[in-house]
């Protein structure tokens, strides 16, 4: 982890927000400068979807001296999940919490991720042992922030905030929150609807009372969903979607909150 | 601990049905409740049992937030939606003090819960009981699954979306079934298109066809296609009853539908 300079949390309470989707999307963006050195971890041990969104399905993992390499989507941009280390897609990993804090202990310490701008962890639904595990093992090495997701009903929303609560306990820095799925726009009549209906006015209302900040509103654009199962970038496959000039909003306001706060590390050499 | 044959607080209770699903957010609370709505309407008692600590949600979709937990002789008795008790619900959401307060708790206190959840609640005379679950195949499901063991439960209900990315951790899902030796009632495919009110245009918003493709493919019923339905995204916000009010929404027939199926299962002759 000394060679990771930012790292990112992507958390939500509820359950298929879109976290994964934006993690996956937030290391493509960011990977759009060849300079910038990313890498993407998945932490959802039951329900890795990261290897299929980012087009790596069926790929392996392999040790070497140094430990276990990522698998690499560009030469900037390396994903580990433990999504690899299943031989097959109908394979279940039925662990309790410790044996997936293992895991992730494993991940987090035996990656050989070499010289990393951005480390964005995506992780699954709640605020359980996987969590706890991350932050604790993670917290010596200082993370930057936590982008929270969500949808606008309120049946999200009330889970979210358990989540943020959870972040305030112990003592993560919240970049902002993403609310993804926030109107449909119909692609034969063009007018818009809301699925999702914010019934207590959304992700808007809650970072207003909370005061966080909202980094952005992704409108629900079907091709999103075909890009993931197609395991390519949405960004490439729809430059012009809203939805798309959504994404790249918030991944600068992500790199800006990243350069405005610099990392331990950063700090460290600064001074010595 | 409880001797294993015991029959406890679940001897009155008929059917036993878990709705599952490897992936977060496909509708899995959504269509407890909904189930739960149908079959009293069918005439029938049922309770819903929540083991989603982290993210429970039922008790809002069934217009019992807030509500308080007793005790009584028996253990713990269930909060009841109507005067008739024709509807009873536990979850972790009626325990807590702060509704926004997180819930961290690792495995083993969660088992803890669960397994008092089982064997401790005042159910009665049930016609049904359906369980609610967090995405996954984790301590939750272990637990409540070698808790209800020795109840023989009619089966489990896998929900998905018809995306690949769902599927993918359904597929985990159904193996997870085959490990602990849950008989698969069906597969729902939830979400299934979204019709314009403005124009009537049908988009796949989520894609389509993974539903049945999983179903066929796992050589299990496919029990049917729900749409997307602000109306039933709205109703579930207000802890509304959708079965009653909205005979002529585009949810409801799918709905229906999958509850009759449920019946004719619990009444089929067969393994448990």
């Amino acid at each position: 982890m000394k060679t990771v300079k930012h790292k990112i949390l992507v958390l939500s309470g509820k359950g298929g927000v879109g976290k994964s989707t934006l993690s996956a999307h937030l290391a493509h963006g960011l990977a759009e400068d060849e300079n910038t050195q990313v890498a993407l971890l998945d932490i959802d041990i039951c329900g890795p979807s990261v290897p299929k969104i980012m087009g790596l399905e069926g790929e392996q993992v392999h040790q070497s001296g140094s430990g276990w390499s990522p698998v690499y989507v560009e030469d900037n941009l390396g994903v580990m999940s433990v999504g690899f280390l299943l031989s097959s897609p109908d394979d279940a990993v039925i662990w309790r919490g410790p044996r997936k804090n293992g895991m992730i202990k494993q991940f987090l310490r035996d990656v050989d991720w070499g010289e990393v701008d951005y480390l964005i962890v995506d992780t699954p639904p709640g605020t359980s042992d996987e969590h706890l595990s991350v932050v604790q093992y993670l917290s010596a090495a200082n993370i930057d922030g936590v982008v929270i997701v969500t949808t606008p009903q309120e049946v999200s929303l009330q889970d979210v905030r358990k989540e943020i609560n959870f972040c305030h306990k112990v003592k993560l820095p919240l970049i902002g929150v993403v609310e993804n799925m926030s109107s449909f726009v119909c692609p034969r009549c063009k007018k818009e609807s809301q699925i999702f209906p914010p019934t207590t006015g959304g992700a808007e209302a809650m970072c207003q009372d909370l005061q966080i900040p909202l980094l952005g509103r992704v409108p629900l654009d079907p091709q999103i969903g075909k890009s993931c199962d197609k395991g390519q970038s949405f960004l490439t496959d729809a430059p012009d979607s809203p939805a798309t000039l959504a994404y790249r909003s918030i991944i600068q306001r992500v790199r800006a909150f990243c350069h405005r706060h610099p990392s331990h590390e950063e700090e460290q050499r600064s001074t010595s | 601990m409880e001797p294993a044959a015991s029959p406890g607080n679940l001897s009155g209770v008929r059917h036993i049905l878990l709705v599952l699903s490897g992936k977060g957010g496909v509708g899995k609370s959504t269509l407890c409740a909904q189930l739960a709505l149908a079959l009293r309407h069918e005439g029938k008692k049922v309770g819903v049992l929540d083991v989603d600590l982290c993210g429970p949600s039922v008790p809002r979709m069934l217009g019992a937030q807030g509500s308080a937990v007793h005790q009584c002789d028996s253990g713990w008795v269930p909060v009841y939606m109507d005067q008739e008790q024709s509807v009873a619900l536990m979850s972790v959401g009626f325990l807590l003090e702060k509704p926004d307060e997180a819930l961290v708790w690792r495995g083993p206190k969660k088992n803890a819960l669960i397994q008092q959840f089982v064997s401790d609640v005042a159910w009665g005379e049930l016609d049904f009981l359906v369980v609610d679950t967090p995405p996954g195949t984790s301590d939750e499901h272990l637990s409540v699954v070698e808790a209800l063991r020795s109840h023989q439960p009619l089966g489990a209900l896998l929900v998905t979306t018809p995306q690949a990315v769902a599927v993918g951790d359904v597929r985990r899902e159904l193996t997870f079934c085959r490990k602990t030796g849950l008989r698969v009632v069906g597969v729902v495919e939830n979400m299934s298109g979204f019709a314009c009110p403005h124009c009537s245009e049908c988009t796949n918003v989520f894609s389509t066809g993974g539903g049945e493709e999983l179903a066929r493919h796992a050589g299990v019923p496919f029990l049917g296609s729900v749409p997307l339905d602000p109306q039933l995204a709205r109703s579930l916000e207000e802890g509304g009853d959708f079965m009653r009010d909205f005979p002529g929404s585009p949810a409801y027939p799918a709905l229906a539908a999958i509850a009759r199926k449920i019946l004719d299962a619990a009444q089929a002759p067969g393994p448990g």
